[in-house]
């Protein structure tokens, strides 16, 4: 009465029927266990109640109590409620938090990142499109004229960040309210990217560099003897 | 006969602002309460002018919603029975108000006939009964409301609300008849001024005292009546949504409101019945006797005031422990709460109700 499972490889043979639950018939052991029986005391019902009573009124005095002394200043440092009154008061973030992303700078606020695509390459979600353009600077070679992430695709995986040469993106802006009424405002283009205070819809663009300028019609824009320090 | 008709009119109003007031304070406290119990905050976003004044407009702004939501009656339902169910649960729970005494008589001179107001909208010498059927009554509201929806979930809560009525009136109403027997009357308001009476000189004759195991079983049917946890199986919100699962607007905020109008009825009647209502330790009509000797003698308006006073406060205390238990208490499972009524408090009542008898019968002997 052999039976095997489809569909498993090699085909597992299974215990025969009724074999389940004895030691050594190659069914593993069956742990039975039972249900605890109510003592006495615990069916009355009445004594148990009490207890649960001893702790929501504990509960409910300690908290009123604290809560009236945070009133008058007193006793901050213990906690009434573990309540976090979200809009005006932030969750503490952890450092390795991956929030919104942003492009790091160079010290002539043009971006760190030298347009090898391997962000773009990595990403599982394929929500970054770089497009690449010539560094007057011939060690550094390339630089991105655009450099678009569409937050309604990402997943926020942190691939991009790991796979980074240069640092030039990380997801520490500790941004969480990434809500949006349309699919276009989810998408960042580098003038958000770079300056992470930037919410949309921008109106002046503030980039020195030559880029492709959404914010001024999507032509090309800046020239590079506009940056400061070349 | 005006006069008669418009202070009894005057009682009506001043029992229905109090009670009303009353269900919706229990609103805030039910949220802000159940904050502290979980060591949360609770609800304080609601502003008037900027004041939240922790949350307690949020009442106020759930009302304005209720009454500015549309109003939804299902394809199918019976729109007629829909319509009543709400209706006939917060009448029955507000008119049950009616025979509950709230105060000692109030000596007001030639203004009436007899020379005093009863603090008590009607004198009902069967007051007791009125109370209960009216309890009893206000459950059609919820069967109706689960019926009438055509909505199986909604049916389901009916029916547990019929099987729960079923399982707990009968230990309800047994647990009482031996404070009927006691005090002798089913008159409210001369059960009250009977408990007024001192055992010994000291310990005044309340209900707590010569019938305790009445009054546990008492309190825990009278808490399956409210329909809030642990009993509250026809609504249980994370199984069935309950009775009310397919009302909407105020046609829910008056199941909403019954709630609290119930958990009060059935706390002024666990004081009436128990507490001693009005009854102030020591204080006679005339003033405060102290089985030390002393005396203080008060008017009769101070002692109408006092005796009120004494009723609202330990009508706030019960209904402040029954909302800790209903956080502090898991619901019960289906056939938990049958053993629990029919194995459980049924016979104690019954037995309670044997030995009361006779203790009374060898008490009226050696009297």
């Amino acid at each position: 009465m052999l039976s095997t499972k489809p569909g498993l490889g090699g085909g597992v043979p299974l215990p025969p029927e009724g074999g389940r639950g004895k030691e050594g018939e190659g069914g593993g052991t069956v742990k039975i266990v039972r249900r605890p029986e109510l003592t006495f005391w615990e069916k009355l019902y009445l004594p148990q109640i009490l207890c649960g009573l001893k702790i929501t009124f504990g509960h409910f005095f300690r908290n009123l109590f604290l809560h009236i002394a945070h009133r008058f200043g007193r006793l901050r440092h213990l906690r009434a409620g573990v309540t976090i009154q979200y809009p005006e008061e932030l969750r503490p973030l952890m450092s390795r938090y991956r929030s919104r992303h942003r492009l790091t700078v160079r010290e002539d606020d043009t971006p760190r990142c030298v347009g090898c695509m391997l962000c773009e390459t990595v990403c599982p979600a394929k929500c970054i499109t770089i497009v690449p353009g010539e560094h007057p600077d011939p060690n550094v070679e390339k630089y991105p004229i655009r450099f678009d992430i569409d937050l309604g695709v990402c997943v926020y995986c942190g691939y991009c960040v790991e796979v980074c040469p240069e640092d030039a993106i990380r997801m520490d802006t500790g941004i969480l309210d990434l809500a949006a009424y349309s699919r276009e405002e989810m998408q960042l283009d580098i003038h958000e990217l770079m300056d992470p205070e930037l919410r949309k819809p921008i109106s002046e663009c503030g980039l020195d560099f030559p880029h492709r300028c959404e914010v001024t019609g999507g032509g090309m824009k800046g020239s590079w003897d506009a940056v400061e320090g070349s | 006969m005006v006069i008669e008709l418009s202070i009894i009119a005057a009682k009506a109003l001043l029992v229905l602002f109090m009670v009303l007031n009353l269900a919706g304070i229990m609103g805030w406290i039910e949220r802000k309460g159940s904050a502290l119990i979980q060591d949360r905050i609770g609800a304080n976003r609601a502003a008037i002018f900027g004041f939240r004044f922790l949350g307690l407009f949020h009442g106020l702004a759930d009302v304005l919603k209720m009454f500015t939501k549309e109003d939804i009656v299902p394809a199918g339902a019976n729109k007629t029975l829909h319509t009543l169910a709400p209706l006939f649960s917060v009448f029955f729970a507000l008119v049950a108000f009616a025979a509950i005494p709230f105060g000692d008589r109030l000596y007001v001179g030639d203004l009436v006939s007899t020379g005093y107001i009863d603090l008590q909208v009607v004198k009902i010498d069967a007051a007791l009964l009125y109370v209960f059927a009216m309890l009893s009554l206000g459950v059609y509201g919820v069967i109706l409301a689960g019926f009438a929806s055509r909505n199986n979930y909604a049916i389901m809560g009916g029916l547990r609300a019929t099987a729960q009525m079923i399982s707990y009136e009968i230990a309800l109403g047994v647990s009482i008849v031996g404070v009927i027997m006691v005090y002798g009357t089913m008159n409210l308001g001369e059960m009250v001024r009977a408990q007024g009476h001192l055992i010994g000189g000291w310990i005044p004759m309340w209900g707590i005292v010569t019938q305790p195991v009445a009054f546990l079983v008492f309190v825990t049917a009278a808490l399956a009546v409210t329909k809030r946890l642990p009993f509250d199986l026809p609504e249980a919100e994370s199984e069935i949504i309950g009775y009310f699962v397919e009302y909407s607007g105020m046609k829910f905020g008056m199941f909403f409101l019954t709630d609290f109008l119930e958990t009060i009825v059935v706390a002024s009647l666990a004081t009436t019945l128990f507490f001693g209502g009005w009854q102030v330790p020591f204080l006679m009509p005339d003033g405060f006797h102290f089985p030390w000797g002393g005396e203080l003698l008060v008017f009769n308006w101070v002692y109408a005031l006092l005796g009120f006073a004494s009723f609202s406060i330990k009508v706030l205390i019960f209904c402040f422990v029954f909302m800790q238990l209903r956080w502090t208490v898991p619901r019960f499972r289906y056939d938990q709460l049958m053993n629990l009524g029919w194995k459980g408090l049924f016979p104690i009542a019954v037995v309670n109700v044997v030995v009361t008898a006779v203790v009374l019968v060898f008490l009226g002997e050696a009297s």
